[in-house]
């Protein structure tokens, strides 16, 4: 079982934390002036790399609150946790 | 005798009685039931579970595939190992031919778990385990799947014995499962534990594991693992056999034979599968008068319930000489333990000198030393299989437990299979309680040499947790029976079981289902609740309701945000129903909506939603609508709620709370007001969930049953009725009132629902709003929520059932229209009903549809989804 280390909290085992799909998928501005297939991409479509992926995370079973992680779809390991607020950092 | 005097450490002192197929046996402490067996002179345990060939004991450890014992008593636990299980006093045991049976009454011994840090776990407590544990610093611990390690453990070092490793997991998280309870008093301590370790580092030292060759009739009881031999002799005192014959690519077989040779057995010969062999390994051979046979090996063996006889022939050949023997010992070489490492994700490399796999370096946490390493094992000739001529019936064994043959894994090459994957699954190699420990990579090998491949190049199946079988009633430890999962009760829990009323699970919580008087059943003590609310006065226990306090000046605009109806219009004092959906336009909830204050709601979801809502809130206000200033509070856990229900609902409101004008004038329809209800501050609400006047009571939850109570006295005149969950079902389905996640699952938008009224058309977004014009929502032929009438008023559609165009069912496929979401018995209607889904529903309305339930198929009417009260003038009295 993963340790997760939430940026509030400190490290937890994963059963604490819910996954929360891709990050940085911002609900768009003005929803009703996007075409049928751009609504449905940021419904339906999301980045499935096989390496780092910026998710959305919440310690459900802690603090409950949200953060972000970049993790590596190969490994598992969390690479960067973030707060919502800060930028994606730079994944050497 | 087989138990020899001078050998061995088990306790002569404690001699143990067991009972094994009904034979009444002794043992001693220390002795593992097959060591007891074997010193009995017991070499046949089971039978295959295939061919019921007989099967006796071919490993001293968790490798034995063959040896699967029943324990009966003290208490029933299927498919063990007997090279596993320590004897004790009173043990009662048999052997199975693959499969066990589970005990139907309760365990009534405890299991639980432990939680434990260490900076360095070290599994595993022989030569190289106990030489880690004392090198490594800080807080350490030292696990070991057998009851007495093999010598000192280091000073500082924290030790479990009779503890297992089973599973290797991410950032150093291991299980581990302890024997406790059979030795030690089980009335007082748990029968077996489950260690959950976090390490910083782990150090590997769990070994190796022989493998025997595949040979024709490979798998007769007295036929064994030289090691395990050995292991009798030296451990148990107990010799296996009196006349052996050895079969080994490798010199270890050597040591056994002549620890054998010098307890008094006789060695009839020394296959040896290589071409040379040491000399001084002849010397010691002919010092003790064995004969050695280099280039051969064995192509048949005979016996009944224990080997007689083995065919050594040289290799190639399929003719030999027969040499009587009641022991075969068998070694092919030596496979690492390399399980847990895998399970690591550490990778392996093929060691063609060993012919196994051996861990390719070190992970950055996980390290493997000793022969788990392959340190200090002897080289082998790679052998498989010997050479065997074709015969009809296949008796070459490659998994003995799965009856698995060499022709199997030919069949399965044959049929086109190239990944180990797939041959394992086709012949289900490995897949036994042992998990292939002594078949895995014989599989591999031969799949190998079928294919002409190279076993460096073929990747090794993935080895995953758990290493060993571990019972279910470990990993449950306490968290059975009550402790299972959380039971939530209302605060009028205790009278809904002091009055009989047999109860749902809905969730965690414990809801009255219905009120059975003497001599009702489901149907008609529904019946009569139903009447009840439709005809005078009843009332039901609300309380599980969802209810979520939602405020923050900006809570009016994210409630609109939310739902997809207008929230900050509401007024104080009023409430309105609202339907939420996701982004994708499909509904995940409903409920109501009060507005307490203009900054504060009060809002309630389905019972089962609650949690999902609230999260569903905080998700939105923590990342997408940050600049809200919004607070959403689960409160649902401080009020009681009482729905008081029925033309009468009026009359017994008054009565408790005088000072509430509860005319439909002063307090009229989807409004609440604070009130007075039998001396308790309230909060009543107007709702209605059954299309009846109805009022909602809510106070705090410790004066629920008062409230409940007073309530009862009141409209006890009246008749008034308790009713649970099954009459409220049938009441909100005669008014054609969906239950989300009932009526609908996640491919359901507001409008097929019928609900177009609660989506807002002004409001410039909610979420959900964009999808409602998508060309797939905008389809005419959606699954829309209507009613069914069966046409025969007496038949009951089971819930579930598919809806068809035809009156009788056509070949395949066979076109689905829809499905009966909600079926029951009206008392109000006088016959059956249903809800449905059903494609482009709305136009069907009128129409003919047919329903096949078992062999017949019932015509239905297809209505409009409300179908009682379609005016709704029951609600205001």
């Amino acid at each position: 079982m993963q340790l997760i280390p939430c940026p509030w909290c400190g490290p937890r085992e994963e059963t604490e934390f819910h996954y929360g799909g891709q990050a940085h998928v911002a609900y768009p501005q003005d929803p009703a002036a996007l075409s049928d297939e751009d609504w449905a991409k940021f419904v339906f479509f999301r980045a499935n790399p096989s390496g780092p992926l910026p998710e959305r995370w919440t310690h459900s079973a802690g603090c409950r609150r949200w953060f972000n992680a970049v993790r590596d779809t190969r490994t598992h390991d969390l690479l960067a946790v973030y707060r919502l607020d800060e930028p994606r950092p730079v994944i050497p | 005798m087989t138990r020899l005097p001078d050998r061995g450490v088990v306790d002569r002192a404690a001699p143990l009685k067991f009972t094994f197929d009904g034979r009444e046996l002794t043992g001693f402490r220390g002795d593992t039931l097959a060591s007891a067996l074997l010193a009995n002179g017991v070499h046949q345990v089971a039978t295959s579970i295939k061919y019921a060939r007989p099967r006796g004991i071919v490993a001293a450890g968790v490798e034995d595939p063959t040896a699967l014992v029943q324990i009966e008593a003290p208490f029933p636990e299927p498919m063990l190992s007997a090279t596993t299980v320590e004897l004790y006093d009173g043990l009662v045991a048999r052997g199975l031919s693959g499969q066990g049976r589970l005990a139907t009454e309760p365990d009534p011994a405890r299991y639980d778990a432990e939680h434990i840090h260490c900076d360095v776990l070290v599994v595993g407590a022989g030569p190289a385990g106990r030489a880690a544990a004392a090198e490594a610093s800080g807080r350490v611990l030292l696990v070991d799947d057998q009851p007495e390690p093999s010598g000192e453990i280091p000073g500082g070092v924290r030790f479990l014995s009779r503890t297992t490793a089973f599973g290797v997991y991410d950032d150093g998280f291991v299980l581990a499962l302890e024997r406790r309870g059979e030795n030690a008093a089980p009335e007082r301590i748990s029968r077996r534990r489950v260690w959950r370790i976090r390490a910083k580092r782990i150090v590997l030292a769990t070994g190796a594991h022989e493998r025997p060759v595949v040979f024709p009739d490979n798998d007769r009881p007295g036929i064994m693992l030289a090691g395990a031999a050995r292991t009798y002799l030296n451990r148990y005192g107990v010799l296996a056999g009196q006349r052996a014959v050895v079969f080994t690519t490798n010199d270890s077989a050597y040591a056994v034979a002549f620890d054998l040779a010098d307890a008094g057995a006789r060695i009839a010969v020394i296959a040896d599968a290589r071409d040379t062999v040491s000399a001084r390994l002849r010397e010691d051979a002919a010092a003790r008068g064995i004969e050695i046979r280099t280039g051969h090996g064995i192509v048949g063996t005979a016996g009944g319930d224990r080997v007689t006889s083995a065919v050594v022939a040289e290799l190639g050949a399929t003719q030999g000489d027969r040499f009587a023997c009641d022991l075969l010992l068998v070694s092919g070489g030596w496979n690492p333990a390399v399980h847990l490492f895998s399970q690591a994700r550490g990778t392996l490399r093929y060691a063609p000198e060993l012919g196994a796999y051996v861990p390719d370096g070190d992970l950055p946490t996980v390290r493997v030393v000793g022969s788990a390493a392959g340190e200090g094992l002897p080289e082998v000739k790679v052998l498989w299989q010997v050479p065997a001529a074709e015969s009809e019936v296949d008796t070459r064994f490659v998994d003995l437990q799965r009856d698995a043959t060499v022709s199997d894994v030919l069949r399965a090459t044959g049929a086109g299979l190239r990944s180990l994957e797939h041959v394992k699954r086709y012949t289900t190699i490995g897949t036994a309680h042992d998990q292939g420990k002594t078949s895995g990579l014989l599989a591999a090998g031969i799949t190998a040499e079928a294919l002409g491949r190279d076993l460096a190049e073929q990747r090794p199946t993935t080895f995953r947790p758990p290493y060993t079988s571990v019972p279910f009633a470990a990993l449950a430890g306490r968290n059975r029976g009550d402790l299972h999962d959380p039971v939530r009760v209302t605060a009028l829990h205790p009278w809904h079981v002091a009055h009989g009323a047999e109860f749902e699970n809905v969730g965690q919580w414990k809801r009255p289902w219905y009120y059975p008087r003497p001599g009702e059943d489901l149907e008609t003590a529904v019946l009569r609740e139903c009447r009840a609310a439709r005809t005078g006065v009843a009332l039901m226990d609300g309380s599980t309701l969802g209810k979520i306090d939602v405020q923050g000046p900006d809570a009016a605009a994210f409630l609109d945000l939310l739902y997809t109806n207008l929230m900050s219009s509401l007024k104080v004092g009023r409430i309105r129903y609202g339907v939420m959906c996701g982004v994708d336009g499909m509904v995940i909830d409903d409920g109501t909506v009060i507005r307490v204050a203009e900054d504060r709601f009060l809002v309630t979801t389905t019972t089962g939603n609650a949690a999902m809502v609230l999260e569903w809130m905080e998700e939105w206000l923590q990342t997408e609508w940050p600049h809200l200033r919004v607070f959403a509070t689960s409160v649902t856990e401080h009020w009681a709620t009482i729905p008081l229900v029925g033309p009468r609902s009026r009359a017994v409101l008054a009565k408790v709370a005088p000072g509430l004008d509860v005319s439909n004038d002063a307090f009229g329809f989807m409004t609440w007001q604070d009130a007075e209800v039998a001396g308790i501050d309230a909060r009543v609400c107007r709702i209605s969930f059954s299309g009846e006047l109805a009022y909602e009571i809510n106070v705090p939850s410790w004066h629920g049953i008062t409230l409940w109570e007073a309530l009862l006295a009141a409209g006890a005149e009246d008749g008034i009725t308790p009713y649970g969950t099954e009459t409220m079902h049938v009441l909100r389905a005669e008014k054609g009132y969906p239950i989300i996640g009932q009526e609908t699952d996640a491919t359901v938008t507001p409008q097929d629902l019928g609900m177009s009224w609660a989506v807002s058309k002004k409001k410039p977004d909610f979420l959900g709003k964009r999808s409602f014009t998508r060309a797939e929502n905008l389809r005419p032929d959606r699954k829309q929520l209507v009613g069914l009438l069966p046409q025969d008023p007496a038949v009951l559609l089971p819930e579930g059932s598919q809806l068809i165009e035809t009156d009788h069912v056509p070949e395949p496929p066979v076109r689905m229209l829809g499905h009966v979401t909600s079926s029951y018995r009206s008392a109000a209607l006088g016959r059956t009903f249903a809800l449905a889904l059903v494609r482009s529903g709305r136009e069907r309305v009128g129409q003919t549809l047919y329903v096949p339930v078992g062999a017949a198929v019932v015509p239905v009417t297809v209505t409009e989804s409300v179908l009682f009260d379609k005016e709704g003038t029951r609600r205001d009295g």
